[in-house]
């Protein structure tokens, strides 16, 4: 599965289990479940994968193939500032892509990777619905609109 | 309900929030407060006005004033002299680009003139996560005239006779479907409203449930009496985190009040609703697929027959219905089916959403009747192509679609006319291209949707597809052969005839769309090497014209790979077979003496 291999502490472990619980251990749940999981740990490793396929009595090969169908279900961590560009046709006929090369090259990343410190990660998306202010741009749940690539720089800066 | 004299109504849909609007209603509420007005004046954060580009917008009522591009410090100037001495502020109202006239309230818009709003006709004007606010515009009447007036046939028969087709995208009669799932016996049945917008461009059904989800939950409660349900479920995009929101609060408060749960309306009627979350899935659209994900399992689709209608979510009978048609039930319920039919074309009845976006000067939501045509969505309620450039291509259909061009303008739009002119309806996302667009990459970004979204369970689709991507990719790079063109062709149609489920059978249509419409622009990059649009990359090239160098030196020392020769004082001279095409070069020259070809 993932190469990061963690230790879940036993809170972790309880946490997982209440999810499950509040959700009646129904295997129909899974997603929402896993929702949830993400939602706190900001990211589904094999090792929480292993706790809900045993709660929820589903092989964990089911439980991965589930988290990886699904784009919004990540095995990697995310940065402390998760950078995301909209990639939807609005945000792309008026010049996403190019802003999404300048990130590239500012954070010398590529999409889906971490900054070695941490602080920030790259995505894109398909389409937050604010196709009024296209391109755009998410920073954690800061929305930027109309960014062009000059203004690349300054939005980093903020978070410096 | 609204005691007060004035009412102030901010924006709260997706686009305006993003623009501080939340602050502009935090300074208008403090500005209120400050003057003691709160008890004649409310401040409401309602759904979308459809005016997104111009966002934030504030409304006043009476008088319908519109206010745009409201920042947080004009909140203090909009009730001192607005609200206090009734003086408009000339300088936020909206300005008509070629007339310069202020145009002050909303039925004023040109942009609103033509058009019609039913399923939108609580968006920006109630208080979506106030039930009272709904119930003052008829929500939950239409619920209750069909549980006090109606057996669930004479429901089923007004849906039929109303002529409304699925708006999710392929146009299937409501009531046709409703009554498949009502004929088909089961102690189970269920409703599903499939919320999953996944059409990259189109935010139609984000809208609604931000700015009126009560009517779709007022819509599913009588779908659920027609069909002889009891469950609801919402399958909703965990992307809309704030039609999320809002709709657990309608939820709550429908079943405080009594219109969902047990007895509803005093009845014997019983009808609760619960939501389940998407995960970022374009195939989840489809309705099997939808359906599978709801179980927890992975979003693939399975050959119909069985409909869900006969066999859906848990095996039993389920009815999948769209945002937008849920939308509209209540008012053909409480209008009649005559007055729905009356509207529209012959075959496409009623209105429809579209998302209008891309290089267009009025990007927003429209609702127009059935049968407008293309040319008068685009000049006079989109107010034209932005920077007044050339109008190219508006595709419709989203990545199931297809492009359509000038010559396209007047056809009356519905389902059949869009089919028929290569493209379709789908989900109503209308995305404008002007002339800088390359069609060819245009459908490449398709594709590459396509790919990524394909679910991979049968073959044509996740292999034809990507197939397909690499040889757009080849044609946009200039490597690919003229006998390309043909076989880009054949794949697509064999693709077409043989994928499992909607998305696989779809893909291929902006490839023969833009292969129908812009033959040229494909035959340029094959057999020129040229992108006449100038977007692709790889065919770009950096010259310096020779009457304006000077030979200043300054494009040589900034070039990152040394492609730049030529001594001083003497005209420059770009290798091509070096160049990478970062523009540099271009960005420092001070006499615009490089340019593109």
């Amino acid at each position: 599965m993932s190469s990061i291999k963690i230790e879940l502490r036993k809170e972790d472990v309880d946490f997982i289990k209440g999810v499950c619980d509040s959700f009646k251990n129904d295997p129909q749940e899974l997603i929402n479940v896993l929702h949830t999981c993400q939602e706190h740990f900001g990211y589904l490793p094999a090792e929480v994968q292993e706790v809900i396929s045993d709660n929820l009595n589903v092989p964990v090969a089911k439980v991965y193939g589930v988290v990886t169908f699904y784009s919004f279900f990540t095995m990697t961590p995310k940065g402390q500032h998760p950078i995301s560009i909209c990639l939807g046709t609005a945000c792309y006929v008026r010049g996403a892509e190019k802003v999404l090369e300048e990130f590239k090259k500012e954070l010398g990343l590529q999409v889906g990777q971490v900054t070695t410190d941490g602080k920030f990660s790259l995505s894109s998306l398909r389409c937050v619905g604010a196709c009024g202010l296209a391109p755009v741009v998410m920073v954690g749940e800061k929305t930027y609109g109309r960014v062009a690539p000059d203004d690349v720089r300054n939005i980093l800066k903020e978070y410096e | 309900m609204p005691r007060e004299k004035m009412q102030i109504m901010v924006c709260g849909g997706t686009n305006c929030s993003g623009t501080h609007g939340d602050s502009v209603i935090d300074n208008l509420k403090l500005e209120i407060e400050a003057n003691a007005l709160e008890n004649d004046i409310r401040v409401l954060r309602t759904g979308c006005f459809g005016l997104c580009n111009l966002g934030p917008i504030v409304k006043i009522m009476p008088g319908e004033t519109i206010y745009t591009k409201v920042t947080p410090d004009d909140a203090k100037e909009i009730v001192s002299e607005h609200i206090m001495k009734g003086r408009k502020v000339e300088r936020l109202l909206y300005r008509d680009p070629s007339s310069k006239k202020p145009e002050t309230t909303e039925s004023e818009l040109s942009s609103h003139k033509k058009q019609l709003r039913i399923v939108l006709r609580n968006c920006g004007i109630i208080d979506p996560e106030n039930i009272e606010d709904a119930i003052a515009h008829d929500g939950y009447q239409a619920l209750s005239k069909v549980l006090t007036e109606m057996q669930p046939l004479d429901v089923i028969k007004v849906i039929k006779d109303s002529g409304q087709r699925g708006r999710g995208g392929a146009g299937f009669p409501t009531g046709l479907k409703w009554e498949i799932a009502y004929k088909n016996m089961a102690d189970q049945k269920y409703v599903v409203c499939n919320a999953d917008e996944g059409d990259p461009g189109a935010f139609m059904d984000r809208s609604v449930l931000e700015g009126d989800p009560h009517s779709v939950l007022e819509a599913m409660a009588i779908c659920g009496y027609s069909i002889g349900a009891s469950e609801g479920l919402i399958y909703v995009r965990a992307e809309y985190p704030l039609a999320v929101h809002r709709l657990k609060i309608a939820i709550g408060q429908a079943r405080e009040y009594g219109l969902l749960g047990k007895n509803i309306l005093g009845t014997e009627f019983n009808f609760d609703i619960s939501l389940r979350y998407g995960a970022g899935a374009f195939v989840c659209g489809e309705e099997t697929a939808l359906i599978h994900s709801m179980e927890g399992l992975r979003g693939e689709p399975t050959i119909k027959p069985p409909f869900p209608a006969e066999s859906g979510y848990l095996g039993k009978p389920t009815n999948v219905n769209n945002v937008e048609t849920f939308a509209g039930i209540p008012a053909i319920i409480l209008k009649g089916a005559k007055w729905y039919s009356s509207i529209g074309t012959e075959k496409s009845k009623g209105t429809k959403v579209f998302a209008l976006a891309g290089k267009i000067n009025n990007v927003g939501l429209i609702e127009v009747p059935m049968g407008i045509t293309l040319r008068e969505i685009i000049y006079e309620i989109g107010g034209g192509i932005r920077h007044g450039k050339k109008f190219k291509a508006v595709q419709t259909g989203g990545p199931s679609g297809g492009c359509l061009t000038e010559k396209h303008l007047d056809i009356p739009i519905d389902f059949d006319n869009l089919i028929a002119a290569g493209s379709m309806m789908g989900s109503g996302g209308m995305i404008v291209m002007d002339e800088d667009n390359c069609m060819v990459s245009v459908a490449k970004y398709f594709l590459g949707f396509t790919v990524e979204e394909s679910c991979g369970k049968c073959a044509p689709c996740r292999i034809g597809n990507k197939r397909l991507h690499e040889l757009l990719g080849q044609i946009s790079e200039g490597k690919a052969k003229p006998e390309d063109l043909e076989r880009l062709r054949n794949m697509s149609q064999v693709i077409k005839d043989t994928a499992l489920c909607g998305l696989g059978q779809t893909s291929p249509n902006p490839v023969l769309s833009t292969l129908d419409n812009f033959m040229d622009e494909y035959v340029a990059h094959v057999h020129d090497q040229k992108c006449p649009a100038g977007e692709c990359k790889s065919l770009m090239r950096y010259i310096i014209n020779k009457d304006n160098c000077i030979g200043c030196t300054a494009c040589a020392r900034a070039c990152p790979v040394n492609a730049i020769s030529g001594e001083r004082k003497e005209v420059h001279f770009i290798d091509q077979s070096i160049c990478i095409k970062c523009g540099t070069c271009k960005e420092k020259c001070k006499f615009d003496a490089i340019f593109i070809e």
